[in-house]
């Protein structure tokens, strides 16, 4: 029974708490409340047996208890005072009824976007994301991130606090507004994804479980606002890069890069759902956005049988189009690999140098990486050993730099021989 | 983690009735609610058995047989890949579903390290 409310609450929680908050306008208080009907469930529904609509019992029970507290805390705190008069306006138009689709569908909406609010720092969208969208405890998200559960839970709290005393209304914003916002959700769902596919510390390569969660975010997101073409490419690029999953991790756990990944093990039922996303997001019509734009790389790499199959061509072209929608050293970087392998080593050399003396590359341990590997394919293994060793020491991920350290010797042993 | 749902032929046979249109457009509306909870990841209605063969493996000896076959209770009518967090997650989404009748069986998927 236990295990089934659980299971339940994971179904249920993030729609409870939407509702909720289109009501009290609080994430926190939302958030209160909601957790008061799950402990309600807990004590009833064992001895009752889980009611055929377990999320309508819950938010029925939520907003009756729940506005009995806040009614009683009206008197002590001021903000508690604004919240009792809304919510005793909607006590009065209370329905008890499953809310229609449409407006479960913004609930969930307005709540995605309140928790992905750019007013919060990065480290807290994610933290509350993860808590209020994904129904993760604070240990499974300290442990996500490998930080202290109190580290979260601090982030957490000011997450809440610093958005009540914004004001932050619960919206689905429009217009010119909605452009920023979604950009601000996007960021989030993909750092999530990101996180569980190159961990950036830690001793494991990747995180399977965090990509599960950014992937079912942006699923959800995608039906939410099917007509926002970003929403469908963050979608078609967490999908394509998830195909790899499998493939990314070597026997013992160390990382395969995507040149000398078994192909056979790539997922084609996720391939499959990346490229028909990608499609969505170009059906849409327009120019394709960043996101979109690196799920076309993504696929140009999904689709070739073999890495020598890869149409780097035309993936130097994609980066050129994502240079000029949303410039950055790192892209930079990543386009000079691609022109490396389409035009030859000395060519991609060349725009790495370029990027050598970039201030925010400094400690990004993929640029010495880069430039190693370049060197090595052009018969330099001194000076690529150098650069592995320098990458090997910028990372913080264990598996990658074990990785680094190797392609380091290999270089010393091609030093000696040749 | 990954489940396969598969859904029973059961007691269904070539002279059974389909499910009316508002059956139908119920369970629709049920996939579709699963899709938009990020569940889904394929789905299948599978041809009935009595359409279907089999090839049996006795050492180097293949045998094809054309259905129908025995055991219609066990015979599979449809499947579903579902994303879930746990078994216990793919239970209370099935035990919503607006079937009256028929059995759904939930298997995990073997995955292995990586996904």
């Amino acid at each position: 029974m236990h295990r089934a409310i659980e299971a339940i609450w994971r179904i249920e929680s993030a729609r409870l708490i939407a509702g909720l908050a289109r009501v009290v306008s609080d994430i926190g208080t939302a958030e209160e409340l909601a957790q008061d009907a799950l402990v309600a469930a807990l004590e009833q529904w064992p001895a009752e047996g889980v009611p055929e609509r377990p999320g309508a019992w819950l938010m029925g029970t939520a907003k009756h208890r729940g506005f009995d507290l806040i009614r009683r805390r009206r008197t002590l705190d001021r903000k508690h005072e604004e919240i009792g008069r809304s919510v005793e306006r909607a006590q009065e138009s209370l329905n008890l009824d499953m809310a229609i689709d449409e407006e479960v569908g913004d609930d969930l909406l307005g709540l995605i976007f309140m928790a992905c609010h750019p007013v919060l720092s990065k480290d807290a969208r994610v933290a509350l994301t993860l808590r209020v969208l994904g129904g993760l405890t604070t240990e499974e998200i300290a442990r996500a991130f490998l930080v202290p559960a109190s580290t979260i839970s601090q982030r957490i709290v000011r997450a809440k606090r610093t958005l009540a005393e914004a004001h932050v209304r619960f919206e689905v914003p429009g217009g010119a507004e909605r452009v920023a916002r979604l950009a601000s959700v996007l960021e989030v769902i993909y750092l999530i994804f990101n996180e569980g596919y190159s961990a950036t510390a830690g001793k494991d390569w990747v995180r399977p479980a965090l990509c599960e969660e950014a992937l079912r975010l942006g699923r959800i997101l995608a039906e939410l606002a099917p007509t926002e073409p970003e929403v469908h490419g963050v979608v078609a690029l967490m999908e394509i890069q998830a195909s790899r999953l499998v493939a990314r991790v070597g026997p013992a756990g160390e990382p395969v890069l995507l040149f000398d990944q078994d192909r056979a093990r790539w997922d084609r039922l996720l391939i499959r759902r990346g490229l028909a996303a990608l499609e969505r997001a170009e059906r849409l019509g327009g120019a394709l956005g960043p996101y979109a734009l690196q799920a076309a790389i993504a696929a140009c790499h999904a689709r070739a049988t073999t890495a020598a199959e890869t149409d780097w061509p035309r993936i130097v072209a994609l980066y050129d189009a994502v240079a000029q929608l949303a410039p950055s050293p790192v892209v930079e970087l990543n386009r000079a690999v691609a022109v490396g392998m389409a035009f030859g080593p000395a060519a991609g050399l060349e725009l790495v140098d370029a990027l050598v003396a970039e201030p925010s590359l400094k400690s990004y341990h993929l640029l010495p990486a880069v430039r190693g590997d370049l060197l090595r394919k052009l018969g330099r293994p001194e000076e690529a050993g150098a650069e592995f060793e320098r990458a090997a020491s910028l990372t913080e991920n264990v598996r990658e730099r074990e990785l680094l350290h190797r392609r380091a010797a290999e270089c010393a042993a091609e030093g000696m021989a040749g | 983690m990954r489940v396969l749902i598969m859904a029973k032929e059961g007691e269904q046979n070539e002279a059974a009735t389909p499910p009316t249109p508002e059956a139908m457009a119920e369970y629709q509306k049920f996939n579709e609610e699963l899709v938009k909870a990020g569940v889904v990841l394929e789905a299948g209605r599978l041809y009935p058995s009595s359409q279907s063969k089999r090839v049996q493996f006795n050492g180097k000896k293949r045998t094809v047989i054309d259905g129908p076959f025995a055991e219609t209770k066990e015979l599979v009518a449809g499947y579903w890949l579902w994303q879930v967090r746990s078994i216990d997650e793919a239970l209370e989404w099935l035990k919503r579903a607006p079937y009256d009748g028929g059995t759904f069986e939930v298997r995990e998927v073997l995955e292995f390290e990586g996904m």
